[in-house]
């Protein structure tokens, strides 16, 4: 297949983590942002093609690892309303809040239903009218435009009946948290190339600047992230920080600007708390005061949520890059992705789920 | 020996518990994977506990007066009710027909049971019984018997099929999920994940240039062109599997647990049908969890195994077969897969459904 087979060929990726060998003189720190990052190369085994002083660290952008607590507490007690449809993207459905998780809500009556992109949802209240249905509209910048296309379309055809749980993530303010972090020992950031693809690529250089720090914006298979991997190690041993993408065929400096366009309509940057990080200033999106309308926190009355996390749960220290998946004592014991204590081991995107499914065999666990 | 079956019930429940204790059935514990496992296991295995069922193999036999009886009965309720390649009604005639042919069985007879939704379309009835009995008699079974219920507006979806299937074993024969031995070699009929791609393209309204065909078929001739290759095939081929729900990965997964032996596959010699693989790429999903209702996997001894390929190749059904794997004494009960970087990575039994990702 076009566009995939070439960059899962073994000659190119072999090639690649030679060159990286070659060019590696010492240790290096590297994280990748995004969880799909992660699976690929867990799933790829690229770390072990990797010359022993390269380590990669796996990042926070897991939308589903990183939505609050609350906000999964929120839609399993709204999904249980009995008047509400819940719309989700199907991935956070085995997320487990507090006490519950959609699947669960789902099997005690609740009407939650999967949905692949967010207009199904509208689709969903426009045919029932008598029904409020409710879209839990979470991720990072890359769902951020159809998601705001969601509340757009619903206010254009006046639908009273159509809401959205936003929870909404940026990656750039979260490299600088983590940067800013006295425990930080990332030293180079391979950027997530669908966010970039959507936003393009200046707010990246910003963060090359403020903190000379060396970013490539990177795809998503094998050879993308080996070779993303060997333009970051060949500004670390040249001493050099600046912004480079590798994932040309998708990313443009601009982005898309009609997709910024939308979002910048219906939503506004505000504070945001990350589920396993804790509040980061700037760092997430909420519904303008022009689309208040459609905003399930104002419209439901929810009332008080006492929210709790597993004590034992260091998916905290795993979202930052602090600890690896197998370092949890749970890790494959207690938790695991039929009995997860925490968000990374359920979603596909998860770092914790990704060394379960794909390298339990060779980790000790 | 009821007092025996009580205290093995005690040790299960006793047994510090795998899987968390659940009060309610979740979607999941119908998809095939773990959670479905874990129901067998917990609740129906200690109930029903014989030695038959025990072989949780995809059909039953039994010896009644010196005749060696397969049975099998399988509920169909997929959604949409009419997918490209097939319907409901074939769909029935076909899972059951695959169910007793995976044991070596020639099948015979059929049962249809009928859970129909007040309301429910006369014309699209009629359309899924002449279906069922041309699939019937196409597969050269008969359908015997039959039973009708008719459920409240609301209390059901449409219409729902059950069917029991009856068929004979040949003397000598003996397939099983517990025969695979390290070395033997895993074959595959044909290209994945074309039924659940199919089912899902329909379900929810997406479109492929070329569209996507379930690739729903009974599977027993091609069975009994891989059982004549030799006389001695019955020691050779040591098991036969549908990978239906749960797709190849769970299938796998089963064997290789219930024969104690690893199963290292290679990705790249992995059938799939461009289209499929286009699909799952867009979706997030991994072809190898993908339902199939027309392809088998057999496990081989390695002596035999280019002879039984090519009889498969030599049938309509079988024209894409391909040696995917191979079993190993090591890693027992998971099974692997080299990548095409020469890597190699576990291929895991999912807990539930697979779900599209976000991004």
């Amino acid at each position: 297949m076009k566009y995939l087979d070439e960059y899962r060929d073994q000659r190119i990726a072999l090639a690649l983590a030679a060159e990286i060998s070659q060019c590696t003189t010492r240790p290096w720190v590297l994280m990748e942002i995004c969880g799909g990052q992660t699976h690929t190369i867990m799933r790829y085994g690229i770390d072990e093609l990797l010359p022993r002083g390269i380590e990669l660290v796996h990042g926070p952008g897991c939308p589903v690892c990183v939505t609050p607590l609350e906000t999964v507490d929120k839609a399993i007690r709204l999904a249980l309303h009995p008047n509400v449809i819940l719309v989700s993207y199907g991935d956070m459905l085995r997320v487990p809040g507090s006490r519950s998780d959609l699947f669960r809500a789902k099997a005690q009556g609740a009407d939650v239903r999967i949905a692949y992109s967010p207009t199904e949802a509208v689709k969903i209240a426009r045919s029932n009218p008598e029904r409020k249905v409710v879209f839990l509209a979470i991720g990072f910048e890359t769902t951020a435009p159809a998601n705001a296309m969601a509340a757009w379309q619903a206010k254009r055809e006046g639908l009273t009946n159509f809401f959205m749980l936003v929870s909404h993530v940026l990656v750039p303010p979260a490299i600088r948290a983590l940067m800013a972090s006295s425990s930080n020992r990332v030293q180079a950031f391979i950027a997530p190339g669908h966010v970039c693809t959507v936003v393009g690529c200046k707010e990246y250089e910003d963060l090359v600047r403020d903190f000379r720090v060396p970013i490539v914006v990177g795809g998503f298979e094998p050879v993308d992230i080996l070779e993303a991997v060997l333009m970051l190690v060949r500004q670390l041993e040249a001493g050099e920080a600046k912004l480079e993408n590798q994932y040309v065929r998708s990313v443009s400096y601009q982005g898309n600007l009609p997709a910024q366009q939308i979002m910048a309509e219906v939503f506004e940057v505000s504070d945001q708390k990350w589920r396993g990080i804790g509040p980061i200033p700037q760092s997430g999106l909420r519904l303008r005061e022009e689309y208040a309308a459609y905003d399930a926190d104002r419209a439901f009355d929810l009332g008080e949520l006492a929210v709790d996390e597993p004590a034992e749960c260091i998916s905290a220290q795993v979202l930052q890059g602090l600890k690896k998946p197998t370092d949890c004592p749970a890790f494959g014991r207690r938790c695991t992705p039929e009995n997860p204590l925490g968000a990374p081991m359920v979603s596909n995107e998860g770092a914790c789920a990704a060394y379960y499914h794909y390298r339990r065999h060779s980790v000790a666990s | 020996m009821s007092t025996k079956t009580r205290a093995e019930i005690n040790v299960e429940l006793s047994c510090p518990a795998p899987l968390p204790a659940k009060d309610t059935i979740l979607l999941g514990h119908g998809s095939g994977g773990k959670l479905s496992a874990a129901l067998i296991r917990d609740v129906f295995l200690p109930a029903f506990q014989n030695p038959v069922l025990a072989r949780l193999d995809d059909q039953a036999i039994v010896n009644v007066n010196g005749q060696r009886l397969a049975i099998t009965t399988d509920s169909f309720v997929v959604k949409p009710l009419f997918f490209p390649g097939g319907d409901i009604g074939s769909l029935a005639v076909h899972g059951t027909v695959n169910d007793l042919a995976m044991g070596g069985a020639t099948p015979l007879f059929l049962s249809a049971a009928f859970i129909i939704e007040e309301g429910f379309s006369m014309e699209e009835l009629r359309r899924v019984v002449n279906s069922l009995q041309r699939a019937a008699a196409e597969a050269g079974v008969q359908i015997v018997t039959g039973d009708t219920k008719v459920v409240e507006k609301g209390k059901g979806d449409g219409l729902f099929i059950n069917t029991t299937g009856i068929g004979l074993v040949p003397d000598g024969l003996e397939l099983s999920a517990d025969r695979a031995l390290p070395g033997d070699k895993v074959l595959l009929s044909g290209s994945i994940g074309d039924h659940g791609i199919a089912i899902l393209a329909q379900r929810e309204g997406l479109e492929f240039e070329t569209q996507i065909e379930s690739d729903s078929a009974a599977l027993h001739t091609l069975v009994a062109e891989m059982l004549g290759v030799s006389s001695n095939v019955t020691h050779e081929i040591r098991c036969m599997r549908d990978p239906t729900r749960g797709g190849v990965s769970s299938t796998l997964n089963e064997i290789a647990q219930q024969s104690r032996v690893g199963i290292e596959l290679e990705e790249s010699s992995l059938p799939i049908h461009e289209q499929v693989r286009g699909a799952c790429e867009l979706l997030g999903l991994d072809p190898l969890y993908v339902a199939n209702e027309g392809k088998l996997i057999a496990i081989v001894a390695p002596e035999a195994a280019d002879a039984v390929l090519q009889a498969m190749r030599r049938h309509p059904l079988g024209a894409e077969a391909q040696i995917i794997g191979t079993v190993k004494k090591e890693n027992p009960g998971l099974v692997t897969m080299r990548t095409p970087l020469g890597t190699t990575r576990i291929v895991d039994m999912l807990s539930g459904d697979q779900l599209p990702r976000i991004c």
